[in-house]
């Protein structure tokens, strides 16, 4: 493992320079400015104070583009790396295979995760210069679920770019991946539950193993059930299992998914030829 | 013994690209590595870095299997590949890279690409991309050769200099330690006449031709 943090560090100085990075980081600090731009962190809405409705529709918006997000621009850099022959060149040198797969997760994942924080901890700033009391459990709360999301996406990421060899394909995968995770999220499953063709607990079943759905109810679980939309597998959700145990499974479940994904990904990387 | 080869093989879309092929390289041999494109030299290169699996026979370089022991072997292989690919990484970066795996100064390597005439000091910042193909080309030989290794090879390495870069790149060849082993490949037998005392021949994934000279 020792050229691990080297990897890591190159990777990292390597995302900096590259245009995906700055899409990315403008998105979601645009994102955040367009609120404050708008006043949406102003209005008080069926009980919501501004600032937690703000972060509440920000953590909406990224659960849903941040997969993406990352699924694509991980794919492409990595299966890139092998069509180019950067891979072979890079791999001819005495480094493990443990530590330059490690290495570039550790690295991408500081890339991806650090510019939606640096969004989330903008907004708390904005509202601190506004005054009024900051939703602290919340902004906690959106850290761990943001860190989970990173690395759940990265870790499905990591496997489909060892498994498909070519750009395109992986491409393709990673966007059937998130339409098909998104195809399952309240929405659809309300539209399932009320045409009765499916049994209520495979519909419940369904929403706990899709961790973007998991993520929505996670990230709307401190607020109060009765003041809120939250859609029906959600709030059956929360009234059985409870607040607490819900977070811990909406963080716990998808890293856990990432990381069966990165280590089968792993698995892959070694076992099969490099290029 | 460096390269120990026992009846290799390797299928690509059922296809043998190596077809049994069996051989030794003894330290000092300076292979010129030959034949049309596609006879699978590329891929018997690949083979002995530990980037592909065999689908059969048994390969040992150093003694060791390439794939299990991959740092001990590649830790003395220098490799050059046969088009420089476009590595994001800038110069510095890239240097970094090279000197912290495989402990060579970076001094080393500058001073090495001097005598191409190639001043990377000039170019630390720049992407090794946005190089000319000839600086990349000088720069990957410049970490080859000062990587000191036991067993060199060169996927056709001259192919994008001008004819005084070929120049200086024999001569630094002609420099290197007489014990180290290379293979070369190449299409321009002439170019390396004087650098070689053995040619191996490959067609459709076979060795059909292997002299000593
Ligand atoms: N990853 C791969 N998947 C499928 N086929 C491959 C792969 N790599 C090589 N081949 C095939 O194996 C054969 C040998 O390729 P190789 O690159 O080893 O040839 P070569 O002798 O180096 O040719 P050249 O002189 O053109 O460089 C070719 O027919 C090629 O299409
Ligand atoms: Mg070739």
């Amino acid at each position: 493992m020792k050229n691990l943090a080297l990897i890591a560090y190159l990777d990292i100085k390597e995302s900096l320079r590259s245009k995906w990075f700055y899409v990315y980081s403008f998105v979601f600090g645009g994102l955040m400015a367009l609120f404050f731009i708008t006043g949406v962190s102003d209005a008080v809405v069926m009980g919501f104070t501004g600032l937690s409705r703000m972060l509440l529709i920000f953590i909406q918006i990224t659960i849903i583009i941040l997969p993406i997000f990352i699924l694509i621009t991980t794919v492409k850099s990595i299966a890139g790396d092998r069509e180019s022959h950067i891979l072979e060149y890079m791999l001819s040198f005495p480094v493990s295979l443990k530590s330059y797969y490690w290495g570039k997760m550790a690295g991408r994942f500081v890339t991806v995760f650090l510019p939606v924080f640096f969004a989330l901890l903008m907004g708390v700033i904005f509202g601190l210069i506004k005054g009024g009391s900051l939703p602290w459990g919340l902004i906690l709360l959106y850290t761990v679920l943001i860190f989970a999301l990173c690395f759940t996406f990265l870790g499905i990421a990591f496997f489909i770019s060892s498994v498909v060899k070519s750009t395109d394909i992986a491409l393709g995968s990673s966007f059937s991946v998130w339409i098909l995770l998104l195809a399952f999220i309240d929405i659809a499953l309300i539209g399932l539950m009320l045409q009765n063709r499916l049994d209520d607990k495979i519909i419940l079943a369904l929403a706990m193993l899709n961790p973007i759905e998991v993520f929505r109810i996670g990230a709307i679980s401190l607020f109060d059930p009765e003041l809120t939309v939250i859609g029906p597998v959600a709030y059956y959700l929360l009234d059985s299992l409870g607040r607490n145990l819900l977070i811990i499974y909406a963080v716990v479940y998808p890293v856990a998914v990432g990381g069966v994904f990165a280590l089968f990904g792993y698995i892959a990387f070694k076992k099969r030829d490099l290029l | 013994m460096i390269i120990k080869a026992k009846n290799i093989s390797k299928k690509f879309m059922r296809e043998y690209v190596l077809d049994h092929i069996s051989f030794n390289l003894k330290s000092g041999d300076r292979v010129a590595l030959m034949g049309p494109n596609g006879a699978g030299k590329t891929t018997l290169v690949r083979a002995i870095l530990g980037f592909y699996k065999l689908d059969g026979g048994s390969l040992e370089v150093f003694g060791k299997n390439p794939i299990k022991s991959r740092v001990e072997v590649l830790g003395g292989i220098s490799f050059i590949p046969q088009l420089p690919p476009p590595i994001k990484l800038n110069i510095e970066e890239l240097l970094k890279y090279v000197s912290k795996s495989s402990g060579i100064p970076k001094e080393a390597i500058v001073k090495e690409a001097k005598k191409m005439d190639l001043n990377l000091k000039a170019n630390l910042n720049k992407p090794f991309f946005k190089l000319s193909g000839g600086m990349k080309q000088k720069l990957l030989i410049a970490i080859a050769l000062s990587k000191k290794s036991k067993l060199l090879i060169f996927d056709e390495p001259t192919a994008n200099l001008d004819p005084k870069g070929r120049k200086q790149f024999y001569e630094l060849l002609s420099g290197i330690n007489r014990e180290c082993s290379t293979i070369y490949i190449t299409h321009r037998l002439d170019e390396i006449e004087g650098l070689i005392n053995r040619k191996i021949y490959m067609e459709l994934g076979k060795i059909v031709e292997d002299e000593r000279l």
